[in-house]
């Protein structure tokens, strides 16, 4: 009885201003969500998407200007012929760009391995599996000297791989004397080198094995990046080293074996670009490095590091190649392909920046 | 850039010090040679044959390059620190035959005699003289040699032109026209790449004179026209990746093939049937002679005079090719195994 006699005596003053008050829990203050904002927020979750649609549409608008011969099977697995060397270096490229570093040494590392490669198999005799994985292991060796002068020596990246590219480029140069290995020459002696180079027909398309050795080596690292601790790590330091650090990562023993993983990448792409290339060519692939950043940036990692999907740098390159393609096919001059790619690499960058200011 | 800077001051500086015992013997002559880069055996070839003569004439010989193709800021450096080492001559091959001009002026002016070799500068009156091959004539013998091959059918051929690179220097722009000319297509203006509207020509596309660009060019020529029958390539790398391509497609058997260059490996390639004919050059001989005229200018002062009817001194071309054809005088490969560079 008495309960009830409380409750309806008269309210005190506090009292009263409180019940007028909100009585909500406290939250963050919910904005009005646009199209925009959730086309914002849709992209930070799936940053691959850009390129997806991007890839996507590209196709569609080439195959309506270009035509017929755009949409043909076999122009569609050139396209894959013409991209897959530098597609595997972008793969390479990836994995060191997610740690917020950048290679400016793959497409040298490459070359140089070719030509080690060719040399060991032609010069000195070396039976070409030994001589393929001399290269490759090769490649682990550069790669890990980068990531060694980044780690220990505590160099930045950039400055590292700007000056490992004119080594390994000083190199490609003295071991090769500037002269290709003919095509003629390795089919006699050592054809292995050439394997990814053969292909096979399928329904007017035809797909090298340099093509599908793209896809390997990119479902390969996608497994490696997304369902191993090691992959999760690399994701870590690239979004922030110091907390990585300080969470029980060992930082600088990941970073070399992400450059030594990338050397090993960039060695596979060798073997890869001598049988896209049918010689042993020192004088190719000069713009190999730019070219492999601008299918990364393209394809939505960001160069800030630990965001983005390895899948993305294949789309980019896939991008680059179909502009390319499309364009030609259109009668377009050389130029303006080159002119067109530099824009889409700068709206790329402009497109990642505009997805991490998205706001909760 | 700031290796190079220090390339080139440490070149400078073994220059300056090799330059005090040369005093001291009497009045050595001294040259440089500056190429485009270190990377092409052309360029190799031409550093032997320099060396080659500086043996001979007792000549004390720098040599110099550019990192890359396009590689001007070096080139400059390296006259600078020529004129400062008190050399009688210069050998240069310019990576922008247009800027280099003004700092070959500086030289001329310290009494210095600058040759430019393969590559003429812009205006080419701007050098002393130049020693090159002529690189029109390249070109028209390989555009002679593929209409007599294809007799009759030239009427209605498919011609796919590998270039160079999107700049087209004057070598490109030379050889592309040349072939034309040669091939007997309506060339409208010499200077410019593309204006014909000959219906032969199925297109231009560019290599950067590599086995990987060759490959590329030849790729999206043929999805172009796939019935192209006779390909023009800058250089014999080139020809070997469009050669590629056409193994690729499975039309190697059917398809002309003709270069430029006559280094070894090209004429390999000539002899294995990768390359129908190519126009074989003489880099050694240019350094050699470029060599000769700065002695002659360093003892008499005089200059070399031109080849007649040139603006300057040609130092030869041949085709080489094993299946001559009337009217175009050529070498066989045996011969251009025994001249050829790289």
């Amino acid at each position: 009885m008495s309960d009830h006699a409380q409750t309806s005596r008269q309210k005190q003053d506090f009292e009263q201003t409180l019940e007028s008050s909100d009585s909500s829990v406290a939250q963050f203050e919910h904005k009005q969500r646009n199209l925009f904002d959730s086309v914002q927020h849709f992209l930070h979750g799936n940053p691959t998407m850009v390129p997806i649609i991007v890839l996507v549409f590209s196709i569609v608008i080439f195959g309506f200007v270009a035509g017929a011969k755009f949409f043909s099977p076999f122009n569609l697995s050139l396209i894959m012929q013409q991209v897959s060397v530098i597609g595997i270096l972008a793969a390479a490229q990836s994995l060191v760009i997610l740690t917020a570093g950048i290679d400016l040494s793959v497409g040298a590392i490459m070359v140089l391995m070719s030509v080690i490669m060719g040399q060991l198999a032609i010069t000195l005799g070396v039976p070409a599996p030994l001589a393929i994985a001399i290269g490759c292991v090769g490649g682990i060796a550069a790669g890990a000297m980068n990531g060694f002068l980044v780690t220990r020596i505590k160099l930045p990246p950039f400055i590292v791989t700007l000056g490992t590219w004119n080594i390994f480029f000083a190199l490609n140069l003295w071991l090769s004397g500037a002269q290709s290995i003919r095509s003629q020459t390795l089919d006699e002696i050592a054809p292995l080198l050439k394997f990814f180079g053969e292909s096979i027909a399928f329904g007017g398309a035809r797909i090298t094995y340099g093509s599908i050795l793209m896809l390997v080596v990119f479902g390969v690292l996608w497994y490696i990046l997304n369902h191993t601790s090691w992959g999760r790590h690399v994701y870590a330091i690239g979004d922030d080293k110091e907390a990585a650090e300080l969470s029980g990562i060992r930082t600088n023993r990941t970073l070399i074996m992400v450059y030594g993983l990338a050397g090993l990448v960039c060695g596979i792409a060798a073997w890869a670009s001598i049988g896209r290339v049918g010689s042993v060519s020192p004088q190719s692939f000069q713009e190999a490095n730019l070219q492999s950043i601008t299918a990364v940036v393209i394809g939505g990692i960001s160069l800030f590091g630990g965001r983005g999907s390895i899948i993305g740098p294949l789309i980019g390159a896939l991008i680059v190649g179909v502009f390319n393609s499309g364009l030609r096919l259109a009668g377009v001059d050389v130029l303006w392909q080159v002119f067109a790619i530099g824009w889409l690499t700068i709206i790329a960058v402009a497109i990642d920046q505009w997805i991490r200011k998205v706001s909760a | 850039m700031k290796k190079a800077l220090l390339g080139a001051t440490l070149g400078a500086l073994a220059l300056g010090l090799s330059a005090a015992p040369n005093m001291a013997k009497a009045d050595e002559i001294g040259a440089c040679l500056i190429t485009k880069t270190d990377i092409n055996p052309f360029f190799v070839k031409m550093k032997e044959g320099a060396t080659a003569a500086s043996v001979a004439l007792g000549i004390d010989l720098s040599t110099y390059a550019g990192k890359v193709d396009g590689d001007h800021e070096t080139q400059v450096q390296a006259i600078e620190s020529c004129i400062a080492s008190g050399a009688k001559g210069i050998l240069l091959t310019a990576s922008d035959t247009k800027s280099i001009v003004s700092v070959v002026k500086k030289a001329q002016d310290a009494g210095l005699i600058v040759i430019a070799l393969d590559t003429p500068l812009e205006p080419i009156g701007a050098a002393d003289a130049t020693f090159a091959t002529d690189n029109f004539k390249a070109g028209e013998l390989i555009g002679q040699w593929a209409a007599a091959k294809l007799g009759d059918k030239a009427a209605d051929a498919k011609i796919a032109m590998l270039d160079l690179t999107p700049s087209a220097p004057s070598v490109d722009v030379l050889r592309d026209q040349g072939f034309m000319k040669g091939f007997g297509i309506d060339i409208k203006d010499p200077n410019k790449i593309g204006d014909e509207d000959d219906d032969r020509i199925v297109g231009h596309d560019v290599t950067n004179g590599n086995e990987e660009g060759g490959r590329e060019a030849m790729e999206n020529l043929m999805q172009q026209d796939p019935e192209i029958n006779v390909v023009y390539t800058i250089n014999e790398p080139a020809a070997a990746g469009a050669y590629e391509a056409l193994k690729a497609f499975g039309m190697e058997k059917d398809v002309l093939i003709v270069s430029v260059d006559g280094g070894c490996p090209g004429v390999l390639n000539v002899r294995d049937g990768v390359i129908g004919a190519t126009s074989q050059q003489y880099p050694l001989d240019m350094a050699y002679k470029g060599m000769e005229a700065i002695k002659a200018w360093a003892d008499t002062g005089k200059k070399p005079a031109n080849t007649e009817g040139l603006n300057f001194y040609d130092t030869g071309v041949n085709l080489v090719t094993d299946q001559a054809a009337d009217g175009v005088p050529s070498i066989d490969v045996e011969e251009g195994m025994n001249r050829c560079w790289g």
